[in-house]
Formats: structure tokens, C-alpha cells, sequence
């Protein structure tokens, strides 16, 4: 399966058509990626005030994370409202996928947080709160975002799955190929989603970086 | 707060027979039928061995922790009956590696308690650079620097000015010099001590050196296995014929710097 001057003009010729899948794909990944954030992130929050909801949460995250995607897709179509055919049901995966590594790394990086510096924060007469949204959060900051990184990457490879349950996105071309066993066709899906995925993680990696404190 | 104690005349801490349990397990007790009485402007220095429960002594004035039994007033008043956020902001808390807050300049450490206050930022920026040089830090070359970018001494100096900031009556102190090397330990020691006298605050001061409390201290208190064993100036404290107090002016004997 080589990628010849064959599928170079393949590409050329379907330039638009491959354009709009991505614009698609990125569509389905941002949706999914920021609905995943504004669960796992205050539910991070919520499992270092209180420990009983901790094993219980990230056991049902990691639960999501080990059914296969396929089978994932394919069990939210009979589903009312959530599921169905079609993007809705593509981004309830989705967000499913991306909970677990947010919110393992919203828990790890608000929970190893010096104590001294904790220490200082509750005798100083901060609240629990402010501890939490002035002290915790930006300390953790880096290793949350290591998390979004993580969970990025994922959903860019996994929302072309979606495709099967005809959410768009540049899976449409790779199961389009897979069917008609055309090289050509699986390269126009899959070479767009490997960039996104490199260039998401680049740019994420060097956020990372710069937030990192000391 | 502050405006409340300058008029205060009594006991500024006082502990009616605490005691403090983990879990309220009865028989593992932490602290055991304390008693104690701190009056205004003294230097209370709380010495024992590691484990010997004074850290948990001074963890109970701010309501860091709650009395399992027995009662701590604060300026008259039941710890379990203060609001703890407003009772910790009045008091200021020093421990061991300062606790600063990495992701803050030195400035905004020292800023906190004000912050957290909502003092208007003339007041806040003039208050932080008094408290440097009270410290003795040029604010201008240390109030943008970051923890990391200071010495451990440095960093303790900070952790000071930080607990003052807001003037607080009482200041509590854990081990502050502990991890600090012999020579700037003595050095931020002699300047803390006329700082102390100078402010006339009221300090409850945790530490495992003999030579340190004798230092500092107005009055040292020997807590052993949880229980206040022994409480005396320092210049009676060596003569006094307990087993534990024994046991640390041999310490002293063993070479300076020993007990660290």
C-alpha cells in the first residue's frame, strides 16, 4: 500500500471534499473535546473535596474507556436522545472516550500538590474553595492539560469511527475505501486525521510546557 | 481582629485540659489533658521529641484541629465557636520550607492574607514592601522573584513576612528554621528574636532544639508522649530534675547543631 503519484492526484482532484471532511472532523472533535472538559474538569474538582465520590467516578470512566469504540457507537443507536444516527450520538461517544484521561489528570494534578504549600493555604485562612480555584487548579494546571493532550489525540483517531453511524468527518472516506478497497480513498481519511492528531499535539505539548510551574 | 486585641489584657491562647484523639479513638491519644495559658506578648517555645505531639498542640489553636476534649480559647473564645477562616486570619503561621506558593511572586505571597481581605492595592503594595525590609529583603529586587529563585533562608524570610502581613496578634511557628543550614538558621534566629520583642506579638514556637528554645523562648514548654511534662523560663528550665528534660540537656552536650 504505497502512496504513489496515483494517490497524489487523487488527492488534488478531491482537495475540497477532503478540506470539508476535516473542517468536519474538527467540528465533531472541539464539540466533544469541550463538553468533555466542562464534565471532567469540575468533577476533578469534586472527587479531591470529597474522596467517597472518587472510586466510583473514575471506575465509571474507565469502564467507558474499555468498551471497544465500535461496539460504543453502535450501542448508542438505539438510545433516545442521546443516540440515534448522526453526530449527536458520535460526540456522546466521544465525550465518553475523552472523560477518563481528563479527569484522571484534573485528580492527579489537584491532588499532588505540595501539602506544606496546602498547609500554608488553609492556615492562612483561605477557603476550601479558594484553595482550590487559587492554589490547586493553576499548580495543576500543566498536568490537566498533559490530560486534554492525551484525550485530543484520542477522539481525533476515534471520531473516525464515527463515521460508521454516518457522523461525517474524515472516517467517511476510510470506511469509503475499506469498502470499495481503495488505497487511495483510506489515505484521503487517514493522512488528514494523522496531521490533526500531530499538530494538536504539538501545539498542546508546548502549552503544557509553558504552564508548568517551578 | 487586631483592632480588638490591642485592648486584650488577659490570656491570649489558653487550653483548658485538651485532649485531641485521631478519629475520636479514645486510648491513642495525641494530646493528653493539656493545659496551658499563653498572656500577650509572650514567646512560648513548645519542645519535645519528633511524635511527642506539639505540632498537634499548635494545629489546635488555629483550628487546624478540634479539641476531642477540654476547651482552646482564643482571645476568650472557644476555638469550636470561632468561624475558622476569620480566626486563621488573624493569626499568623509559619512552618518548616516556608509553604510559599510557587506559582505566586514574592510580592503576592506576602500579599495574601491582605488580598484575601480586599485591601485596596496602595495599601497592599505599601504593607508588602514594609514587611521586606522588615525581613530584610530589598523589595526591589526580591517583591517580582519567584520561590524559586531564593535561597532556603530567603524563602523563610518570606514565610515571615507572609504570617505578618496583616498584623496579626498572634503568630504560631512550626520548625520555621528547621531545614535551614547552621549558619543561616543562627543568623535568621538572632534576627527573628529582636524582631519578636520589637512587634510585641505573641508567638507560639514549635521545635525539637534545646538550643533554639533557650534562645528564643520566654517560656518553654516539654511535651512528652502528649502530655505537658515540664514549663519554665529558660533559665530555670536546665535545673529542673525531670527524666526528659534530662534527656535534652544532654543534647546540648553532644556538640552544636546536634539536636538538627
Amino acid at each position: 500500500m504505497s502512496a504513489g503519484l496515483g494517490d497524489w492526484s487523487f488527492f488534488m482532484e478531491h482537495r475540497a471534499e477532503i478540506l470539508g471532511a476535516t473542517l468536519d472532523h474538527v467540528e465533531l472533535v472541539l464539540i466533544s473535546m469541550l463538553m468533555a472538559l466542562f464534565i471532567a474538569v469540575p468533577l476533578g474538582m469534586l472527587i479531591v473535596q470529597r474522596p467517597a465520590f472518587r472510586a466510583v467516578s473514575i471506575g465509571i470512566a474507565n469502564v467507558f474507556q474499555t468498551i471497544p469504540s465500535l461496539a460504543l457507537f453502535g450501542f448508542l443507536i438505539p438510545i433516545p436522545f442521546i443516540g440515534g444516527i448522526g453526530k449527536r450520538a458520535a460526540i456522546v461517544a466521544l465525550v465518553l472516550y475523552a472523560l477518563l484521561p481528563i479527569l484522571r489528570n484534573t485528580y492527579v494534578g489537584l491532588s499532588g500538590v505540595d501539602p506544606a504549600v496546602l498547609e500554608a493555604a488553609e492556615a492562612m485562612g483561605m477557603t476550601p474553595w479558594q484553595i482550590m480555584l487559587r492554589v490547586r487548579f493553576p499548580l495543576a494546571l500543566s498536568i490537566i492539560l498533559a490530560g486534554i493532550r492525551t484525550a485530543t489525540v484520542l477522539t481525533i483517531g476515534i471520531a473516525t469511527i464515527g463515521a460508521a453511524i454516518g457522523a461525517g468527518g474524515l472516517g467517511t472516506f476510510i470506511f469509503r475505501g475499506v469498502a470499495l478497497v481503495s488505497d487511495s480513498l483510506i489515505l484521503a481519511g487517514a493522512i488528514p486525521a494523522a496531521l490533526l492528531a500531530l499538530i494538536a499535539d504539538f501545539f498542546l505539548g508546548l502549552l503544557e510546557r509553558r504552564l508548568r510551574v517551578a | 481582629m487586631s483592632s480588638r486585641t490591642e485592648n486584650y489584657s488577659g490570656n491570649l491562647i489558653e487550653f483548658h485540659d485538651v485532649s485531641y484523639h485521631i478519629n475520636d479513638i479514645p486510648g491513642r491519644e495525641v494530646i493528653s489533658g493539656a493545659s496551658l495559658s499563653v498572656p500577650v506578648g509572650e514567646t512560648v517555645i513548645l519542645l519535645g521529641r519528633s511524635g511527642s505531639g506539639k505540632t498537634t498542640l499548635l494545629r489546635l489553636i488555629n483550628a487546624m484541629l478540634l479539641p476531642s476534649r477540654g476547651q482552646v480559647l482564643v482571645q476568650g473564645r472557644a476555638t469550636m465557636e470561632w468561624d475558622p477562616i476569620r480566626l486563621r486570619r488573624g493569626i499568623g503561621y509559619v512552618i518548616q520550607e516556608a509553604g510559599l506558593f510557587p506559582h505566586f511572586t514574592v510580592a503576592e505571597n506576602v500579599a495574601l492574607v491582605p488580598s484575601l481581605e480586599n485591601w485596596e492595592r496602595g495599601r497592599t503594595e505599601a504593607r508588602v514592601g514594609e514587611l521586606l525590609r522588615l525581613v530584610g529583603l530589598d523589595p526591589g529586587e526580591f517583591a517580582g522573584r519567584k520561590p524559586r529563585e531564593l535561597s532556603g533562608g530567603q524563602r523563610q524570610r518570606v514565610g515571615v513576612a507572609r504570617a505578618l502581613a496583616a498584623d496579626p496578634p498572634i503568630l504560631l511557628m512550626d520548625e520555621p528554621f528547621g531545614a535551614l543550614d547552621p549558619v543561616t538558621r543562627a543568623e535568621l534566629q538572632r534576627e527573628f528574636c529582636t524582631l519578636a520583642r520589637r512587634l510585641g506579638k505573641t508567638i507560639v514556637f514549635v521545635t525539637h532544639d534545646l538550643r533554639e528554645a533557650l534562645m528564643l523562648a520566654s517560656r518553654i514548654v516539654l511535651l512528652e508522649a502528649g502530655r505537658i511534662v515540664a514549663i519554665a523560663p529558660p533559665h530555670e528550665f536546665l535545673q529542673l530534675e525531670h527524666v526528659e528534660v534530662r534527656a535534652f540537656a544532654a543534647s546540648l552536650e553532644t556538640g552544636p547543631g546536634a539536636a538538627a
